[in-house]
């Protein structure tokens, strides 16, 4: 054996080396950009390019985002605004869950839901589903109830349509099994394509927990009440715009708090594809 | 057309007096929508132990003639008869095995095992089952793995699985729909001699579904050579290697000839 070490000159090495994002922490990344948009908002805010009222500087946004806070924390006026626009999210996000799975199993599963329902789904899933709001309005009144509708309306299509797309996820070689082994209809369904098609599913629920906060705040923008959305508009109305940015910002803590409980949950119930969990299925 | 010649091999296969277990008569298969023959004239009888393979290029029935055997798919003629009663569905006494070891990732191994006596009787029967469950991954040779997701098992584990899931029932046959074709081939070897191990301790009656005509020879007992258009068996090849089969036998003369036999009838269509 020849050492071949003495031969080896730096230039025929070839080392991996990371790429200089690599090396920094992710939280470290996400604070360089965080005060590098604010020095730049602050920028602009303080050299006048823009009027207060369009945006406002950081300064006064901090001033409002603690006066909101403290009026959250000790359970002032906002807090029941923020509560009412909770419980119009939550309801709403259940009732498209539960309407949403049954036309997706509907859909999925048989050739009438497929060929008959599907086509009218589709159609009114193209529709500008906001327009719905004054008639849900009209219908509902102005109390919590339209809202929630509206709320759900918005949500309901992700849902079905990831429940079908799930319950169709379930291979050829699946199929076969669950045939050979003499399986029902239903017991293919239970044990075989729900199961496949969780990942689709918690796709569309955190789809719709987005559709549901839109749909949520456009009724109380349209139709008042005692909602956030209600709080915002006001605000607005009196431009004052650092009170409406420190609103946005709580009201999208409540968005955050639903899609990190799906995920959650997706990741209690959906323990085994931990790939596809990182891939594009989210 | 020329004939070529091939000299017949003839020799008595073990478990020609046995009683048969499946016993086809003039099968035949034509798909309506393209009004294709798949099959025709299929007769076959598999006795008790015996272990038969169906070799044949792709599109020749042989997957077709599986599917009809194993209730998934009716015939357009002829009778499928196991056991005494006529094959009119899906099984229990039928075992199957598909070239996907096909486990449920949410289900651990054992109790992926017992998923067809869960789909046929329950849950209760499934758990009573699990102790069976685990002599069986005991005996493939996984005993450790039965409370593992088949995430962790590499392919030939999860091949040894779906085995066992196989067995689980205590089937009369067992059908095998080119078992290890998507393993390596020093994985599907290893596993060629499990299952000769496994079917000689248990007698099983098998029908093997193969491209490989070196798996065909090693493991049978009679390999059945199909031809395409229509699908139809033109010959019942009687494999005289003495039992057990071992690896090195690929080495002899006698599995080259019979090797050579065999490939002079499928290469006569290949090249028709």
């Amino acid at each position: 054996m020849t050492d071949v070490s003495h031969t080896e000159r730096a230039d025929t090495v070839w080392v991996e080396r990371d790429a200089l994002i690599d090396r920094i922490p992710r939280w470290l990344a996400m604070t360089i950009l965080f005060v590098a948009v604010v020095a730049i908002w602050d920028l602009v805010t303080r050299m006048g390019w823009v009027s207060p009222i369009i945006l406002p500087s950081p300064r006064e946004t901090l001033d409002d985002l603690i006066f909101v806070g403290h009026n959250l924390v000790t359970g002032d006026y906002m807090l029941g605004a923020l509560w009412t626009t909770t419980l119009t999210v939550i309801y709403g996000f259940l009732i498209a869950a539960a309407i949403g799975f049954s036309l997706g199993v509907l859909v999925g599963e048989t050739k009438f839901g497929e060929r008959a329902v599907m086509p009218y789904l589709v159609a009114i899933d193209t529709m500008p589903k906001i327009a719905f709001a004054p008639l849900f309005i009209a219908w509902l009144g102005f109390d919590i109830s339209s809202k929630v509708a509206l709320a759900a309306f918005i949500a309901t299509f992700a849902i079905v349509v990831a429940t079908a797309a799930g319950l169709y996820a379930a291979s050829e070689n699946e199929r076969m099994l669950f045939k050979s082994m003499g399986a029902s209809r239903f017991q293919t369904l239970i044990r075989l394509k729900l199961p496949t098609g969780l990942p689709y599913i918690f796709t569309g629920l955190k789809i719709a927990s987005v559709g549901v906060m839109a749909g949520a705040i456009t009724g109380e923008f349209l139709g008042g009440g005692k909602g956030f959305g209600a709080l915002i508009r006001q605000s607005a109305s009196q431009m004052n715009t650092p009170r409406v940015f420190a609103l946005i910002l709580y009201l999208s803590l409540l968005g955050l708090a639903l899609y990190f409980t799906i995920a959650w949950a997706q990741r209690r119930f959906v323990f085994w594809n931990k790939s596809e969990r990182q891939g594009a299925i989210g | 057309m020329t004939m070529v010649k091939t000299r017949p091999l003839s020799a008595e296969p073990v478990a020609r007096e046995a009683r048969p277990v499946y016993e086809i008569e003039r099968l035949a298969k034509t798909y309506a929508r393209n009004s294709l023959t798949a099959l025709t004239d299929v007769n076959l009888t598999l006795r008790k132990g015996e272990f038969v393979s169906v070799i044949g290029s792709s599109g020749c029935g042989k997957s077709t003639l599986l599917k009809i055997m194993a209730g998934l798919l009716p015939p357009t003629r002829g009778r499928v008869v196991l056991e005494g009663q006529p094959v009119l569905g899906p099984r229990p006494d039928i075992g199957m095995m598909f070239q996907q070891a096909t486990l449920l990732p949410w289900k651990t191994t054992v109790e992926n095992i017992v998923l067809p006596i869960e789909i046929r009787s329950g849950r209760g029967a499934a758990k009573a089952a699990m102790a069976r469950a685990r002599d069986l991954l005991q005996l493939v040779g996984l005993g450790e793995f039965g409370n593992v997701y088949p995430g962790e098992l590499s392919g030939g584990m999860a091949q040894r699985a779906a085995i066992c899931r196989m067995l689980i029932a205590d089937p009369a046959v067992l059908l095998l729909d080119e078992p290890f074709s998507a393993l390596d081939e020093l994985t599907r070897d290893f596993m060629n001699m499990e299952l000769q191990r496994i079917c000689m301790e248990r007698q099983a009656t098998a029908f093997l579904v193969t491209h490989s005509l070196a798996e065909a020879v090693i493991l049978s007992d009679r390999i059945l050579v199909m031809q395409a258009r229509p699908g139809r068996i033109v010959e019942d090849v009687p494999i005289d290697l003495p039992r057990p089969r071992t690896l090195e036998m690929i080495n002899t003369p006698r599995f080259g000839e019979i090797v050579a036999h065999i490939r002079n009838l499928l290469g006569r269509e290949a090249f028709a």
